[in-house]
């Protein structure tokens, strides 16, 4: 057997692929739905968070920057791991699909909360101003004037960081998600080949190639 | 239709207003000039508590604003203002500048809105222009845009802080042009700017501030001809000369 039919037996190995590949389209499935939960949860949290900071109240702000802070610095497995195998011992028992859920949802408030932040602040005073002086309230300046604009400069900072965190999902595999790479291991392991990771790495590019695509066409049309 | 007394502002250690009277009659338009760090801008925001004096009172068309029962956002209504860069919302129309206040602050059907905000911005000029942003404006037509907003809610009061001062010398008369028709309106106006021109011409009465107070005022021909003071004479033969 030469070096290329032993490299396609192994990584390409039609046989075992044919077998599995439902497998797989199942945890694109599992993925999928995960990595929508993640966004939607975690960007609207983390637009929650950064509306609050505005409201400028500074203990409240104290706390804020506190959660934020900490989601920022510890990995995401470090995360996941601690509430699926830390909850249990307080009578909470999250499945493996809610605590990678929570946990990236987690990092992902985290971080959408300083780029919203950040844009919030960058909206010049005299935005504020005209707002106020012509009558309308904090939370009406906020919602139709400054939020508004904000918005617009966070979306490509906002999309790089929402990519590489949803990728995250992989992570699920460790606490027995069956999404894409939770399957295509437990394929390895029945099969005795890892074509199956093969299949996986095909699956996320078909899922996160058009979610690149979609950010780099985001990034150029508002910056 | 103005009482503002005593009024004292103190940025930390920084006292930038020391006890300024001002009174402003109905329909009475007031110039205030003054070198830059005098407090002329600081006193004209005090006028709608866009800062709030550290001591002093102030009393708008009958309205306390430092009362802290006083709705300061309806009080607002009545006391336009219009700002040195304009600050139009960019990601609005004009049309949309002019009537957001309306619509979510004077409780005004978006139609409603539409017709008075077209009407304001044919005040100013600018009704061919209802639908560009402000960015498609040219900043003597902007600075109009940020008038029509203000005069669209009837206010009692315009206060004017620098209106020309970030234009271009050839945009400026088409604002002043707006503003002399609001005076022959019977606005009352305070107005924070060195356009002498337009004081000589529009202005019952200037004021001059330097260091945080009231150094004098009269009539323009007063204080730009014949000022009392070392200090004003010194200002007004400075931005003579430009």
């Amino acid at each position: 057997m030469g070096g290329w039919e032993r490299f396609t037996e192994t990584f390409l190995n039609a046989k075992v692929m044919a077998r599995y590949w439902p497998d797989i389209v199942s945890g694109l499935g599992t993925t999928i739905e995960l990595a929508a939960l993640i966004v939607v949860s975690g960007l609207a949290a983390g637009l929650a968070l950064a509306v609050l900071r505005s409201f400028g109240i500074r203990v409240v702000n104290w706390g804020i920057i506190f959660v934020v802070d900490l989601f920022r610095a510890l990995p995401p497995l470090v995360i996941i791991v601690l509430i699926y195998f830390g909850l249990p011992s307080i009578d909470v028992v999250p499945s493996g699909f809610v605590s990678t859920w929570l946990s990236l949802a987690l990092v992902l408030m985290a971080f959408s909360e300083e780029i919203f932040w950040a844009g919030i602040t960058a909206i010049p005073r005299g935005q504020w101003e005209a707002a106020r002086s012509t009558g309308l309230g904090f939370t009406q300046t906020l919602a139709h004037v400054i939020l508004p604009q904000a918005l617009r400069i966070t979306i490509p900072p906002l999309t790089n960081r929402t990519i590489a965190i949803t990728k995250g999902t992989a992570l699920g595999s460790v606490v027995a998600v069956t999404e894409i790479l939770g399957q295509a291991s437990s394929a390895v392991s029945n099969s005795y080949n890892p074509s199956p990771l093969t299949l996986g790495a095909a699956a996320y590019l078909v899922l996160f190639i058009p979610v690149v695509v979609f950010g780099r066409w985001v990034e150029r049309k508002f910056r | 239709m103005i009482q503002a007394k005593g009024i004292h502002k103190q940025f930390g250690a920084l006292h930038v207003l020391k006890g300024v009277d001002l009174d402003v009659a109905e329909r009475e338009l007031v110039f205030i000039i003054g070198p830059s760090g005098s407090g002329k801008s600081t006193m004209l925001r005090c006028l709608n508590r866009l800062e709030v004096p550290t001591s002093g009172s102030v009393v708008v068309d009958g309205i306390d604003l430092l009362d802290p029962r006083t709705d300061l956002n309806h009080a607002r209504q009545r006391i336009g203002m219009v700002f040195q860069s304009f600050n139009l919302y960019p990601h609005m129309t004009a049309l949309g500048n002019v009537t957001l206040a309306l619509r979510k602050v004077a409780g005004k059907s978006r139609a409603e809105a539409d017709e008075i905000g077209h009407a304001a911005l044919a005040r100013v000029g600018l009704a061919e222009r209802a639908d560009h942003r402000p960015g498609q404006l040219s900043g003597g037509q902007q600075q109009r845009v940020a008038i029509a907003r203000a005069i669209a809610l009837e206010p009692r009061v315009m206060l004017f802080d620098e209106p020309t001062s970030a234009l271009d010398p050839e945009l400026v008369g088409s604002v002043l042009g707006v503003m002399r028709a609001l005076r022959e309106s019977g606005m009352t106006m305070v107005v924070v700017s060195h356009e002498m021109g337009f004081a000589r011409a529009a202005a019952d009465r200037v004021m001059f501030m330097d260091d945080g107070l009231i150094v004098e005022q009269g009539p323009p021909a007063q204080i730009f001809e014949a000022p009392l003071h070392a200090r004003t004479r010194g200002f007004i033969s400075q931005i003579q000369r430009h």
